[in-house]
């Protein structure tokens, strides 16, 4: 090998590390390192996941998508679920910047998931429960007709089991590519929740963060008990509309489920850490309750 | 046509043919010319050219209709298709919302409970009402009229045209979202026929929070719509004055929606708009809205609440 050869060599070898190495330091680092938005300090990712996505620092609850909610709620593997299939259809064939068919490809592409709602049955602390978790990753877990369908078939199907309910919003609101009909989910979502009552069927919502617009005015805040998580940004309308129609900033803490406490449109609020054994007390409580009814009936 | 409007932009046309009329006429009775028969002829393609271009709105144009200032609003309905309206006001907690206004009256001597959004036609009236965007408390004095008109079996009529529920810091810290969804839920639940009929504008959750409903119609030119097609383009195409891009993807008409059920028919106006004409606007109306409590009252209570939920249920499309 010649000494010209070498240095070539040398370049190329350099060229390969490095390509190889920023790589592996890269994805490594994603894997083993986040920063918290809130506190900016580095937190190792294991550790965050064990702590259920929150900062250990300052408490921030990072949002979590709808695999990661029911695995940190429900008794291990006793999630299943149904309506998997159900996906979204473009009945307007709705276009804007970009065709909506597109828009759903990517979005599957990027959660694995039909739509913005996982529904099913599991357990909690051994309780029956149904469920609907929704997803902000697609598309903003934004409401149309698959997530009012899953919705509404969940609670049909609760009420046939007599099981208690609960759903989990994370929504923008409705969905604009199917306009109208995506209205109409928030009415075909009540109405079912109206047949709940009716039967006298435990329903409670937990709202995380966000939750806004159709969800908020429908299904999402009708629960017979509601929830906020700790942090979560909840509201009707947008801080951007209310700004520019009012004309003035507003507070920084508004929208927050600490704030809505304060007015009284929530029940309580919950840390992360603390849902589980809320929402279990909350079930076993009800359950007895009904159980005792009915004795003294007979 | 009615000179009191300004012309709306694709109305010009039509404004400068009927000048043209006005104009011949002058010089026929100034001259005394017979000019009778290029009269009648103008007059006829005139009515041809009004009847084509108004079946044949765009939505934009349609929006423009729907939101003209002169367009009759909830009271000018109760003053032209009932007898009797006796209004209840407030929600029984603290406020009476002017945007939502109901109370009991006849119609055609079918005792109702009447309930609509009210705008203004001037700025001081449209402050006094909102511009017709509810406040939360808008929503619960509905509700307690709900539960009225449950009570003593009457049947509820509920008139919408709103821009929609209104965003400001008192209405998200009193509960718009909870107000609209309990509408919706306990709507779901009454024993009384509903019709819910939009006149003008019908726009998102602060529409549907009156409209859960047994039978829902719209006026010729108003709109239904989840979001405004400003708020729409704002959001997707981030720019407003995408709106007419958006008014056509959001398919926003009656006979748009009738296509996926959601709408249940289309009522006529007249020629050129409901402004043209309140009274025959309130004509039909009040037709339509007779013959449909003809067609529910012989239903029973448990008949008209599963056929409202199902009505609900079907509405949707996706793939399985």
């Amino acid at each position: 090998m010649s000494l010209k050869d070498w240095f070539a060599n040398r370049k190329k070898r350099r060229l390969e590390t490095a390509l190889v190495d920023s790589r592996v330091c890269d994805d490594e680092l994603h894997k083993l390192w986040v920063k918290c938005y809130n506190c900016n300090s580095s937190l190792i990712s294991k550790d965050l996941d064990k702590n259920l996505l929150v900062c250990p620092n300052c408490d921030y609850h990072f949002r979590i998508n709808a695999r990661t909610r029911i695995e940190q709620l429900l008794d291990k593997t006793s999630f299943e679920e149904i309506n998997a299939k159900i996906s979204p259809a473009d009945p307007l064939d709705f276009v804007d910047t970009e065709n909506y068919k597109n828009r759903q490809k990517k979005a599957k592409k990027k959660t694995g998931l039909n739509d913005a709602v996982i529904t099913g049955f599991g357990e909690i602390d051994g309780q029956k429960l149904a469920l609907a978790v929704m997803d902000f990753e697609y598309m903003g877990g934004s409401m149309g007709s698959v997530v009012g369908e899953k919705v509404t078939r969940l609670i049909e199907a609760a009420i046939e089991k007599k099981l208690p309910i609960l759903a989990i919003t994370s929504s923008g609101g409705a969905r604009m590519q199917e306009s109208a009909l995506s209205l109409m989910q928030m009415a075909k979502t009540s109405c079912a929740v109206a047949k709940a009552n009716e039967e006298k069927i435990l329903y409670m919502t937990l709202l995380t963060e966000p939750t806004f617009g159709g969800v908020t005015a429908s299904f999402g805040t009708i629960g017979d008990i509601i929830i906020a998580e700790q942090g979560a940004r909840i509201g009707f309308a947008g801080r951007r509309v209310i700004e520019q129609t009012i004309r003035q900033k507003l507070p920084s803490d508004f929208q927050t489920a600490e704030y809505l406490m304060k007015y009284g449109q929530v029940d309580m609020i919950s840390h992360r850490k603390e849902l589980k054994n809320t929402i279990s007390n909350i079930i076993k409580i009800h359950a007895k309750s009904t159980k005792h009814q009915k004795k003294s009936k007979k | 046509m009615n000179k009191e409007f300004t012309p709306l932009e694709f109305e010009k046309s039509i404004y400068q043919i009927e000048d043209k009329i006005e104009e011949l006429k002058n010089l026929s009775t100034r001259t005394g010319i017979d000019l009778k028969e290029q009269i009648s002829t103008l007059t006829k393609q005139a009515i041809e050219y009004k009847e084509q271009l108004y079946a044949n709105l765009t939505p934009t144009q349609k929006l423009q209709i729907s939101r003209h200032p002169k367009r009759p609003t909830f009271l000018d309905y109760v003053e032209l298709i009932t007898e009797n309206f006796i209004e209840m006001h407030g929600d029984r907690k603290g406020t009476d919302d002017r945007a939502i206004i109901g109370g009991i009256a006849e119609i055609q001597g079918q005792p109702v409970m009447l309930i609509g959004t009210q705008k203004g036609k001037t700025t001081k009236e449209n402050i006094k009402y909102n511009f017709g965007m509810p406040q939360p408390e808008g929503y619960r004095k509905a509700l307690r009229l709900f539960y009225h008109a449950d009570k003593f079996n009457m049947p509820i009529v509920t008139l919408i045209d709103t821009p929609g529920a209104y965003p400001g810091i008192k209405a998200e810290e009193t509960g718009q979202g909870i107000a609209i969804a309990e509408n919706l839920r306990e709507m779901a639940k009454l024993n009384v026929p509903i019709i819910a009929i939009i006149t003008g504008e019908g726009c998102s959750g602060g529409a549907l929070g009156l409209a859960v409903a047994n039978k829902v119609f719209m006026l010729e030119h108003s709109y239904y719509t989840v979001i405004s097609p400003e708020g729409c383009a704002s959001i997707l195409w981030r720019s407003a004055e995408k709106a007419s891009d958006a008014a056509q993807a959001l398919k926003i008409t009656a006979k748009d929606l009738m296509k996926y059920n959601i709408v249940d028919g289309e009522i006529k106006e007249p020629l050129g708009g409901a402004h043209y004409d309140h009274k025959l606007t309130a004509k039909n109306l009040s037709d339509t809205i007779i013959k449909s409590i003809e067609e529910l009252s012989s239903k029973d209570a448990k008949t008209l609440k599963e056929e409202r939920y199902q009505k609900f249920r079907k509405m949707g499309v996706f793939c399985e």
